[in-house]
């Protein structure tokens, strides 16, 4: 054996080690890892990163003690449509086990990313004290900690770059946390505070930021009064990427050359975010900025589309453009036709339960940024209205289309003006988009779209699908076709027992598949978990949990999440959660 | 690249209702529904009432956002004392029916501008205008105050213009003229 692979003993393993770092993906180091037992012992030795897609696929003491010298890990939890409240609260994902084996086998990490997690001030502790040289702290879209539990990772941490909380939800206990951070502390590049929303100390901030020279990213919170904020802006004039909270201004005319002037000054800005409540009138005072910007997001209750357009026509080399439907159509015609460079575009729903009166954003707008925009990658557009023709000529103008996700927000929409389903638009997104990697379809669809999906989307890796699909066969589809699925969300949809089991297999190649309120059997389950053992399948039962043995097999199941892991089934599911 | 049309379509629709003239999809029930009544999947797209039950989690937008969204709009208004809006008629001349705004929504004289542009756009030729920088439109708005007078919009402060404007009139600027004259 071991003459058989001399060739690998032909270099020390440093050379090995040296050549692994050039592989760009995980995925790539895991073929590696493969090839023979030296080179798994080198690759899983010089690992760093890890990613950790499912925190339920793999013991947390299993990945530390496989690759011990890592120094940054991302962990992700809960399954997507957690964000919209389709799973219960308390359902798992707690982060606890993984910081208590991090904090034991991997005392060097410098970077921890969670998202979707549930991070106690416990957990936060541990972390600031067990990493020394702990550099970047990101939570995404977490819960289960407060102010307190980030006042001990600034008090402790005297190396981090950045502390990036975005869309947690934090329990505010601790008023100047912000002032935790010693006097010594200058090390921060990144400061994401933008969920927070407790009153935040403005001179401890200020302070803070003049002694962090490096700083380059500075996401605030409600700053509520403009003054502060030219001040703040005046302290850091070599940042590139800035959120102003929510910008609140009725004020004095002085104020708003004041802005001007603060923005002025930001010479190397390019990402500009924020919730921009101080009306029309002061957003002027940005346009010296608009042409160095490259990502723009920008949530905004009363900017209306002629303000609005002023603003992004001055936004030439814009490449990321996140917008209230407040734009508009005519606002989505001026970024067409100023924004050359736009790549990624969000449109996201002012009145998503459709109380006030309907702004005016069709399909129009999407087609004049697809055909203005040719490098347009991602979309994600909510509307009230799509046709197919709209689509197929999407589909025609941004071949490189990456990711596609609309939502019709009426359940069920036809195409407006055929009334047929909308089913050969997104049929003709899938087939012209080669490169489509993430698609979220809604709409009235039947099968046939499913059928085209599966046949066509050969790169696509999550899909979104709800209220869409006749029968168990557009399952199938999906299930059979779609050679590079990962990740599979479905709700509303009249799919069930067949297609699983006929497909059982394909689930294990996949990261995971969530579906709610469709039609599936808890016979169907039991029968899935019988047959694919490295499969949790997991229901969930709001009414109250109990033994699941004494269940029918006829039973409905509402909710149901299956992952592939090799842990097993998690022991720390609560009681409405329970894996057959 | 899509036609226009629509904008100087005839439209049989209320000034300032949704531009597009078939919006069927909103009460239409999926004729093309096959599947066999599955009690299971949640049905919510045939229902045409106001007040329709809202689906779980649908649209998906985060709760984050929502709250934050939500959160905003209750803070603008919460800095309003009164509860009850301020409702005033405008009319438009030529129009043949008047509408009626709540000044209390908009923050200030911009804002109420593209409210009524678009309330009214339907009626006017050369578009009270929504387009940028078109600032040379035909009309001009112009309110009743309190003392019965009629006053050009835009001259006071907002705030002083909500406590005392009683109604609003959107008349030609041939007319207007005289109004400034007058001044």
């Amino acid at each position: 054996m071991d003459r058989a692979f001399s060739w690998v003993a032909a270099f020390p393993d440093e050379v090995w080690e040296h050549t692994f770092s050039f592989l760009p993906t995980d995925a790539d180091r895991n073929a590696v890892a493969l090839v023979c037992r030296s080179w798994h012992r080198i690759e899983r030795l010089s690992r760093r990163k890890i990613f950790v897609g499912n925190c339920y696929a793999v013991e947390p003491a299993a990945a530390v003690r496989r690759f011990p010298e890592v120094r940054a890990a991302t962990i992700k939890g809960k399954p997507h449509f957690a964000d919209f409240n389709l799973t219960i609260t308390d359902w798992g994902g707690g982060a606890g086990r993984w910081i208590q084996s991090m904090a034991k086998g991997w005392p060097l990490l410098e970077e921890l990313r969670l998202k979707r997690m549930v991070v106690s001030d416990d957990c936060l502790e541990i972390a600031a004290r067990s990493f020394k040289n702990f550099r970047v702290l990101s939570l995404a879209s977490c819960e289960g900690f407060s102010t307190a539990g980030l006042a001990s990772v600034a008090a402790n941490c005297r190396n981090l770059k950045a502390l990036d909380l975005h869309e947690n939800e934090v329990e505010e206990n601790c008023i100047n946390w912000i002032s935790h951070f010693p006097e010594s502390f200058t090390s921060l590049v990144t400061l994401n505070i933008a969920c927070l929303d407790g009153e935040m100390n403005v001179s401890i901030l200020e302070r803070l930021i003049s002694r962090c020279p490096n700083l380059k990213t500075l996401r605030l919170n409600h700053v509520t009064p403009l003054e502060k904020l030219v001040g703040l802006l005046h302290r850091a004039p070599q940042l590139v990427d800035l959120g102003i909270g929510m910008l609140i201004g009725e004020g004095h005319p002085g104020l708003f050359s004041k802005l001007e002037s603060a923005f002025a000054h930001l010479k190397h800005l390019k990402n500009l975010s924020g919730i921009w409540e101080a009306g029309p009138l002061y957003l002027p005072a940005i346009y010296s900025i608009c042409e160095g910007l490259t990502a723009l997001h920008l949530c905004d209750s009363s900017i209306q589309t002629p303000e609005l357009s002023k603003v992004v026509s001055r936004c030439k080399n814009l490449q990321q453009l996140w917008a209230m439907d407040l734009i508009e159509d005519d606002g989505l015609i001026a970024v067409a036709s100023s924004c050359k460079l736009l790549r990624e575009l969000r449109i996201f729903p002012s009145d998503p339960h459709g109380l006030a009166q309907p702004v005016y954003l069709t399909q129009y707008g999407l087609l004049a940024v697809s055909s203005g925009c040719v490098m347009l990658e991602s979309v994600l557009y909510f509307c009230r209205q799509m046709t197919n023709s709209a689509l197929l000529a999407i589909a025609n103008n941004c071949p490189n289309l990456t990711c596609f996700r609309l939502c019709i927000i009426e359940p069920y929409t036809p195409d407006y003006i055929t009334q047929e389903p909308l089913d050969a638009g997104f049929g003709a997104i899938v087939e012209l988009c080669k490169d489509l990697r993430r698609l979220s379809i809604s709409g009235l669809l039947t099968d046939r779209v499913f059928k085209t999906i599966g046949a066509s989307a050969n790169r696509l890796e999550m899909l979104s699908v709800a209220f869409a699909g006749d029968t168990d066969a557009g399952l199938h589809y999906i299930l059979s076709g779609c050679k590079k699925l990962r990740k599979l969300e479905i709700r509303d949809c009249p799919f069930g027992d067949k297609a699983l089991l006929d497909n059982a297999d394909k689930l294990e190649a996949m990261r995971s598949l969530w579906m709610s309120s469709c039609s599936v059997t808890l016979g169907a389950c039991r029968l899935l978990a019988k047959k694919m053992p490295r499969l949790n399948v997991e229901v969930i039962d709001e009414n109250g949990g109990g033994s699941l043995e004494s269940w029918p097999d006829d039973c409905h199941v509402e909710k149901l999440y299956i992952y592939r892991t090799i842990a097993g089934p998690r022991t720390d599911a609560p009681p409405f959660v329970l894996t057959v | 690249m899509a036609s226009y049309v629509e904008d100087t379509e005839l439209r049989l629709g209320l000034p300032g209702s949704d531009a597009p003239a078939a919006r069927g999809s909103k009460r239409s029930l999926p004729d093309q529904d096959d599947e066999a009544g599955d009690e299971s999947c949640c049905r919510n797209g045939g229902s045409a009432s106001a007040a329709k039950a809202q689906v779980v989690g649908w649209p998906p937008i985060r709760t984050y956002r929502k709250n934050s969204f939500q959160a905003m709009k209750t803070e603008t208004t919460t800095v309003e004392p009164e509860a009850s809006g301020l409702y005033v008629k405008v009319s438009m001349d030529g129009a043949p029916y008047l509408r009626k705004i709540d000044l209390k929504v908009y923050k200030g004289y911009m804002e109420l501008k593209e409210a009524l542009d678009s309330m009214f756009k339907c009626f006017s030729q050369g578009e009270l205008s929504r387009k940028e920088g078109c600032n040379g439109s035909e009309y001009v708005i112009s309110y009743e105050d309190k003392d019965g007078d009629l006053m050009l919009v835009g001259d006071v402060p907002w705030d002083m213009f909500t406590s005392s404007c009683k109604r609003l009139r959107i008349m030609k600027e041939s007319e207007a003229r005289g109004l400034e004259f007058r001044q």
